[in-house]
Order: C-alpha cells, then sequence, then structure tokens
C-alpha cells in the first residue's frame, strides 16, 4: 500500500528559477541548466511511490539531491512544482496548522548532525516531539524514559549532549523520533557523521527496532553498502533523477545503467 | 565659504515637532513618567533602607548564583563594601538602582527589537543605523528632548541611559538568533514546533549567551552615562563626581570614581560569568 508518492516533483534553487524550471520540463540536464540560469536543479521530475511499512533508501553521491528529496517529503522545503502526497492527502494544500499536526503526529525526523537541543538533557530532548504536541511533563517523561531505555541510554537521562559520544547523540535523536509516535521516520544519513563500528551498531539497533515497530522509514544515505543492509527498496539518484528503484537483490543483479553498474562494483564483487 | 542659498536649516521644525508632542501627549508622557518614577522610588528605597549588610548578602548570593564561585562572591562582597568605607554607601545605592531599572528596562526594549531584526532583512537594514546613531549621537542631543517630555530629574536620566544602553541588547540579541545551529531549528520544524514553541524552547535559549554578552555590555554603558544623568538632577555617584569637578575637588571626584569603577565590576563580573557558565553548560568551552 502506498504511503508517501511523490508527483513529478521537481525543486529548483537560485535565481532564475522559473525559467530553469521550464528548462528542467524540456528535458535539459541539471549541470546545462546551471549553465544557462545558475540556478541548481536539486531535484527533477521525481516520481516515486513508498510503501507503509517498508524501509526506502534513497542513495545517491553527495550534491544528488537526495537530502532535498528528504525534506520534500515533510515539506522543510516546498517543490518547485508537482505534489507530495502523504496517505493520499496532497500535503501542498495543507494549511500551517494543517502541516504541523501532519509533522507532530506522523513524520518524525532524523539528522546527521543529530540536531539535538544542547541546553536541555537527555530525557527532554527525547520528550521534545511531545512537547511539542503538548503533552504533560509526566506523560512526556514517562513516554520519553522508555524510549531511552529502548536505544540502551539508560543511566544518561539526565546528560546533556555535550556530555554523549557521537553514537549516543544519535541514539537520542533516534529515541526522540520514536517518541513522538509518528509512523513515519525520514532519516537524513543518520548515521553518516559516526565510526565505522559504532555505525554498524546503530544499523542493527535500527534494524532491530524495525523488526519490532514495523515504521515507514525513508533513509538517505551515500553508502550503499548501508542501503542494502536496511532497505526494504533502494531508490538511486543522479543529478536530481532518479535512475533505478529496485530491492537490494535487484539493483545489485541487473543494474539499470552504467552509472548504478559502476556503483554497484565493489559489493557484487563481495557477495 | 558654504553658499548660504543651498543651506537649510532643520531646528525649527524639530522644535516645532517636540513643541506639538508637549503639547499634545504631554499629559500621557507626565503619567508614563510618573508611574517609572514609583518604581524607581520604590527600587531605590528599598536599597537605602535596607541594612548594609543585608545589600552586601545580596549581591554576594547574586554573583554565587551567577557564577558557582565562592571565591568571585567573596571578591564583589569586599568590593561593594569599600562603596561603603568610601563614605558613598546611600549615594552607591541610588546609582544601583537607577541602573538595575535602566538595564531591566534596555532588556525589556531590546529583546523584541532584537528578535524583529534577526527576523527580517529589511528591519536590520534600517535598524542597524539607527542603532549606530544612537550610540555616537552625543547623548545631550536628546537630554533636551527628554528634559521637555519628562522633565527634570530621574526619569529622563533612566530614558537617556536606556537609549544610550539599549543598542548592545539588541544588536546582540540579533547576532545570538541568526547564530542558532540550522539544523536545530530544522528539527524544531520538523517536529511541528509552532512559530512561538520554536523561539522560546529552541531560539532564544541557543541565543542566550550572545543575548547575556548584550545585557553584560548594557550594563557597562549604562553606568558610563551615571554623570551625564546628574546633571540633569539624578542623584547618586554621578553627582559626586559632577560636585567634584565643580568645586575643583579632585578627591571628592576620585573617591566617587573609585566606587563607580567598583560597581561596575560587580555588575560585569556577575553578568559575564553567568554568561559563560550558560556557555559552558553547553560544552562550548
Amino acid at each position: 500500500m502506498t504511503l508517501i508518492a511523490l508527483n513529478s516533483v521537481t525543486k529548483v534553487f537560485g535565481r532564475q528559477s522559473e525559467q530553469a524550471l521550464a528548462l528542467s520540463n524540456d528535458g535539459v540536464s541539471p549541470l546545462g541548466i546551471r549553465e544557462q540560469t545558475g540556478a541548481t536543479v536539486a531535484v527533477a521530475e521525481t516520481t516515486l511511490s513508498i510503501n507503509a511499512g517498508e524501509v526506502f533508501m534513497i542513495m545517491g553521491l553527495s550534491g544528488s539531491g537526495k537530502s532535498t528529496l528528504l525534506r520534500l517529503i515533510n515539506r522543510l522545503i516546498e517543490p518547485s512544482s508537482g505534489h507530495v502526497r502523504v496517505d493520499g492527502k496532497d500535503i501542498g494544500e495543507l494549511s500551517a496548522s494543517g502541516l504541523r499536526a501532519l509533522r507532530r503526529n506522523r513524520l518524525a525526523m532524523v539528522f546527521q548532525g543529530f540536531g539535538l537541543l544542547p541546553h536541555r538533557t537527555v530525557l527532554d530532548n527525547v520528550a521534545f516531539g511531545l512537547e511539542v504536541q503538548g503533552q504533560s511533563e509526566l506523560a512526556r517523561h514517562a513516554a520519553a524514559r522508555e524510549w531511552i531505555n529502548k536505544v540502551n541510554l539508560d543511566g544518561f537521562r539526565t546528560a546533556f549532549p555535550h556530555e554523549l559520544s557521537g553514537g549516543m547523540r544519535q541514539r537520542v535523536g533516534l529515541a526522540r523520533a520514536l517518541a513522538s509516535g509518528a509512523d513515519i521516520l525520514l532519516m537524513d544519513e543518520p548515521f553518516s557523521a559516526l565510526d565505522p563500528l559504532i555505525r554498524r551498531e546503530m544499523q542493527d539497533l535500527l534494524n532491530n527496532l524495525e523488526q519490532e515497530l514495523g515504521k515507514t522509514i525513508v533513509f538517505v544515505t551515500h553508502d550503499l553498502s548501508e542501503a542494502v543492509k536496511l532497505g526494504t527498496r533502494i531508490a538511486i539518484l543522479k543529478d536530481g533523477k532518479v535512475v533505478q528503484v529496485g530491492t537490494p537483490d535487484e539493483i545489485l543483479m541487473s543494474p539499470a545503467d552504467d552509472y548504478v553498474r559502476a556503483f554497484t562494483e565493489d559489493l557484487r564483487g563481495s557477495r | 565659504m558654504f553658499p548660504e542659498s543651498f543651506t537649510i536649516s532643520i531646528a525649527p521644525p524639530i522644535n516645532a515637532f517636540v513643541d506639538w508632542l508637549v503639547i499634545h501627549y504631554g499629559d500621557a508622557f507626565q503619567t508614563f513618567s510618573d508611574g517609572l518614577l514609583v518604581i524607581l522610588v520604590a527600587l531605590e528605597g528599598f536599597f537605602r533602607n535596607a541594612p548594609w549588610w543585608l545589600v552586601l548578602l545580596l549581591i554576594g548570593l547574586a554573583a554565587y548564583g551567577a557564577s558557582r564561585s565562592i571565591r568571585l562572591a567573596f571578591v564583589l562582597i569586599v568590593l561593594s563594601f569599600l562603596m561603603g568605607v568610601l563614605g558613598l554607601w546611600d549615594e552607591a545605592m541610588q546609582t544601583f538602582a537607577l541602573m538595575l531599572i535602566s538595564t531591566t528596562i534596555a532588556v525589556a526594549v531590546g529583546l523584541p527589537f532584537g528578535i524583529l531584526l534577526s527576523r527580517s532583512d529589511r528591519a536590520r537594514f534600517i535598524g542597524l543605523p539607527v542603532l549606530d546613531a544612537m550610540q555616537t549621537l552625543p547623548s545631550f542631543v536628546y537630554l533636551i528632548p527628554a528634559l521637555m517630555l519628562f522633565g527634570l530629574g530621574k526619569v529622563p536620566a533612566i530614558i537617556a541611559t536606556v537609549i544610550y544602553a539599549v543598542p548592545p541588547v539588541i544588536r546582540l540579541t540579533d547576532l545570538g538568533l541568526r547564530q542558532v545551529n540550522k539544523e536545530i531549528l530544522e528539527a524544531a520544524d520538523a517536529f511541528g514546533a509552532t512559530p512561538g514553541q520554536r523561539l522560546w524552547k529552541v531560539e532564544l535559549p541557543l541565543a542566550l549567551p550572545s543575548i547575556m554578552a548584550g545585557v553584560n555590555q548594557a550594563t557597562m554603558m549604562a553606568l558610563s552615562m551615571v554623570v551625564i544623568a546628574s546633571m540633569i538632577g539624578n542623584r547618586g555617584l554621578g553627582q559626586e563626581v559632577l560636585l567634584g569637578i565643580n568645586t575643583l575637588d579632585v578627591g571628592r571626584g576620585a573617591a566617587a570614581g573609585l566606587a563607580i569603577v567598583a560597581m561596575a565590576i560587580v555588575l560585569d563580573r556577575t553578568t559575564q560569568a553567568y554568561a559563560r557558565r550558560v556557555q559552558m553548560s553547553r560544552g562550548v568551552p
């Protein structure tokens, strides 16, 4: 069942975006558009559908538009054209309060740089989503404690973010997203800033939690092995365009073009 | 010589404007002035009538609360004690009350304007030159209209002090808010915070170290106005300096000057220690 649908979504940054948009619709490549107008086409004519309960990986090199694509889903970034639907409803048509309600109840986000509040304890960081929803301190702290336990941070409830290691901080970020009760997690390269060993640990943690919770996860990464390890399906992005969508096996075994083939070379060899 | 036909006189229209203000809104200014005076008199009365050791204790507690350092609290108590030793306790309390009320007003006025400047580039474009003007304009220029509107004495002194002290609060609030980490702001939005929740729970707490630096500068600017404030009838340490100058009594001026320096150190160290402690508690060295 489709939960999130992107329908020919384009996002252009910079001046002359109208002109750039027109060029993009005419099929001019982002590089060509940049030369002609100076505008950057971050996401070009992208159509995707993400199913409930799947872990959907958005994979691409830096500058491929993957973080922009993720932010279009919770409208942190407004599309230049096209529609984004969550549960069949066009989020572009939501009022400010409707959008807030959607973000509070359905969509939670995890950030590469963690995005934690430095002046708050772990407990109050994890409870942030619930606080914004207007829950009482008692209720939100009780919920936060539970999620802190689930990410194995008991004993650090009263610590401040700067007292924690990178891996622990991202556990806080993950607990904050889960505690909000949202059924969709948007994860923007959440483990990229971590050491390889810690990264694997976090991937396993996420895997276990996902087995238990069955959330819909949209996960941005530039690491193919991470995409293959965690993903139900993978979308490969190049210059703001989706070049292939498929299960990890499909991507590895039948790459759509030379770009994907080059990408998957190393992993295929090791399998 | 500059050709006279090119000159225009801006004095008459400004005079006319101030006259118009006095005639039409004089009562409103008077009401405002009376209200402010009540607060200042009460505060001044408290400090002047309170036992000296209680004031010292309060200063020590404030310093300890801000810095969590017994040593700093002790040093600041000794410095405040010296103001009494110099025979200027009563004057110091008057000045202290003026400082507290001016700084409080400067923060109350400066914070919203700082928020406005951080939100709108246009407000900033207009606001920054105005702030520059407020700080460079000789204070006597706005003392004269302040006198006409509020009468002689304490209230115009407060107004003049606030005008001088408010720019750093505005500037550093704007700066602090603009420097808030973009990802943390994104996080607040992504979890569905309203603009108000974002401001109170995220932006202002994160800008607090910068805002406190502004408060610190504001107290210092305010203190540098005490002598000028005494010229329009505000009593206190400034008046002592003024009397020392007028009577060529170098010693008297020096004693009052020392007391002002002591108070400056007390105010500076307390606000600075608080700013630093806030920053340290977030892991920023």
